[in-house]
């Protein structure tokens, strides 16, 4: 009873790490820039993608990693200084289907790379399960839960302490008044994009060997850090990262107790639920508008 | 074009002598059948686009409603043997009530949170479609019956191109005079400031309620009489992406702009047919064009083409 319990618990987190990193992903972009990417999901993919068929080619894993990352980074300036930064002033669907255009593109382009089939990533440290109190845990969930907790405290440390972090905060708050006091704001949009495609795309390399890689596989992984990202409060950083972990821990745990073929509706019913009561979600400030 | 765009009466005169000579140039059903894809599409879309370009609010779950008024129709004649007709209504009645219910909360939250919403109510209606096999017929779909109404049976290409020709025009001119009407102005407040709305008096909520609940039961009827004309539904014809390609439709064409909405709808069903000859890249090609209109055209084609004209006569 508890071993199962815990067991759901697990392989939530597990889940809920990646989805916490992709909401943060689209956290760091909506502050900077007030852009809703939803090709965030296929920065994931690139970074699963490339690692998975480069370790193939006998590319050693930290390599592949790396190559990934950097790929995505560069997707996602590309997407922010060619499609977003040219639409800067038109309306939210706008850019709305501006950043859906773009996730569409990268998919045919990963398609034509990458091809339809599903591509499978060793897990980094073996497959033999560790027992914890009955319950049995895959080495790789550590891997996915250490990577994204080290990501988030260096995200955190990131805009707290450095000044390319605090010029991204300041744009976040007052576009016009930071680009009075000297910060590049252009340079913060892309900054903020390459910041989270890295996020997504080391995010897809550590879950690639639990989900597989396939060129799809940031679709769904993308909507759920939006729905994490919009429970916690959209543009709060922290927010976005217990709303992960939130939807994670409850689609486990629906899937166990309910029923598995609704395990992606969880996640919407609770955010639908949350919107009802706390339509800034659980942590979002109360917002005022100006005419 | 500027006659298209304002003048309603023209507009509406054109749209149906356009589609009362389609068919002379349409060589054979093939092209006539992906005309009533384009016409169902356009219904929605026009719709869709009181809501987005007029009321200001996003949906991204759409193909919800128009899945719930297809499924209606395939289980209500096929499973319980009620007239299609009635089926039909049944399916408007449950989507117009649905939307009601939710509307009321979710129409207060405002941009990015409105479109998680929505696009939350169209994923689960597409999980609960592909899971409830015994109802459904899971992700494989299921066979609809043909649309019969006084013993007649609505059959073939021919008579389905006129049935869906007619339905467009008939919600475009409800469209048009909704747009004039002292609702279409107080709508087109709230899109302009919502909060200056509220003060000069515009009861903002329930013109944003009325909008959405019209705009869901558009996409249910079309959703049911497509069921009925296909002969066949699957859940993806409810899923996001169908979601996302209305709303695309509509931004494309030309958000604020009925006619721009019909104009999307149509140029974007015609896209993937002709994007076959591309093949590997047809994903590339539609997700370029995309993102390259709403960079350059971030008003839409109609709007865009019209603003064109007027500068052409000056010059």
């Amino acid at each position: 009873m508890f071993a199962e319990l815990l067991q759901y618990m697990l392989s939530g987190l597990t889940i809920g790490a990646i989805y916490a990193l992709a909401g943060l992903g689209f956290s760091i972009i909506y502050n900077a820039s007030h852009v809703i990417n939803f090709a965030q999901g296929e920065f994931i993919m690139v970074g699963g993608m490339a690692s998975a068929t480069l370790t193939a080619s006998g590319v050693p894993l930290p390599l592949a990693i790396l190559i990934g990352c950097g790929g995505a980074m560069l997707v996602g300036v590309l997407v922010a200084k060619f499609a977003v930064e040219r639409a800067r002033n038109a309306s939210t669907v706008t850019l709305i289907i501006i950043t859906i255009g773009a996730s569409i593109f990268l998919r045919g382009v990963a398609e034509l790379i990458w091809g339809k089939d599903f591509k499978r990533l060793d897990a980094f440290s073996g497959e033999t399960p560790i027992q914890i109190l009955g319950a049995s845990m895959q080495p790789q969930s550590l891997w996915v839960v250490g990577t994204a907790g080290v990501l988030i405290v260096a995200i955190g440390l990131f805009f707290n302490k450095t000044l390319t972090g605090k010029a991204i905060l300041a744009t976040s708050h007052n576009r016009l008044a930071a680009q009075l006091v000297g910060i590049d704001v252009k340079r913060v949009v892309l900054a903020s994009f390459a910041l989270s495609a890295a996020l997504g795309a080391i995010g897809g390399a550590v879950v690639a060997p639990i989900t597989f890689s396939y060129t799809e596989m940031g679709i769904m992984l993308g909507l759920k850090g939006f729905t994490a990202a919009v429970l916690g409060g959209l543009g709060h950083g922290p927010g976005a990262v217990a709303g992960g972990l939130i939807v994670g821990v409850a689609e486990a745990l629906g899937a166990g107790y309910i029923s598995s073929a609704y395990k992606d509706a969880v996640a919407f019913v609770i955010i639908l639920a949350v919107l009802l009561f706390m339509p800034n979600g659980l942590f979002g400030k109360r917002g005022t508008e100006r005419v | 074009m500027n006659a298209l765009l304002h003048g309603r009466l023209t507009g509406l005169l054109a749209l149906g002598a356009v589609i009362a000579i389609l068919p002379a140039f349409l060589p054979n059903n093939f092209y006539l059948d992906i005309a009533i894809l384009a016409g169902f599409n356009a219904v929605v879309c026009v719709g869709l686009n009181l809501l987005i370009g007029y009321a200001g609010q996003i949906s991204l779950g759409h193909a919800g409603f128009f899945g719930i008024g297809a499924y209606a129709s395939g289980v209500l004649v096929g499973t319980y043997g009620w007239p299609p007709v009635l089926a039909l209504l049944a399916g408007a009645a449950f989507v117009g009530l649905m939307a009601f219910l939710v509307a009321k909360p979710i129409l207060r939250l405002k941009g990015h949170y409105l479109a998680m919403a929505t696009l939350g109510i169209g994923i689960i209606v597409s999980i609960v479609l592909r899971t409830e096999s015994g109802l459904t017929g899971g992700p494989d779909g299921m066979m609809v019956e043909p649309f019969r109404i006084f013993g007649v049976e609505l059959y073939g290409e021919k008579v389905w191109y006129w049935v869906v020709g007619v339905l467009l025009l008939g919600v475009v001119w409800l469209s048009l005079n909704l747009i004039d009407s002292p609702m279409g102005r107080a709508l087109r407040a709230v899109h302009g400031s919502e909060v200056a709305a509220e003060v000069v008096g515009v009861d903002t909520a329930r013109f944003k309620v009325l909008v959405f609940v019209l705009s869901a039961v558009f996409a249910s009827v079309a959703g049911s009489l497509f069921a009925h004309y296909a002969g066949l539904i699957t859940p993806a014809k409810a899923d996001f992406f169908k979601s996302i390609e209305l709303v695309t439709m509509v931004v494309f064409g030309g958000m604020a702009s009925t006619f721009g909405a019909v104009v999307g709808a149509v140029v974007l069903t015609l896209l993937p047919q002709a994007l076959t000859v591309f093949q590997d890249y047809q994903q590339i090609v539609l997700g370029g064009i995309l993102m390259a209109t709403m960079v350059f055209m971030p008003k839409g084609l109609l709007p865009t083409l019209a603003a064109l004209i007027p500068a052409r006569r000056r010059a």
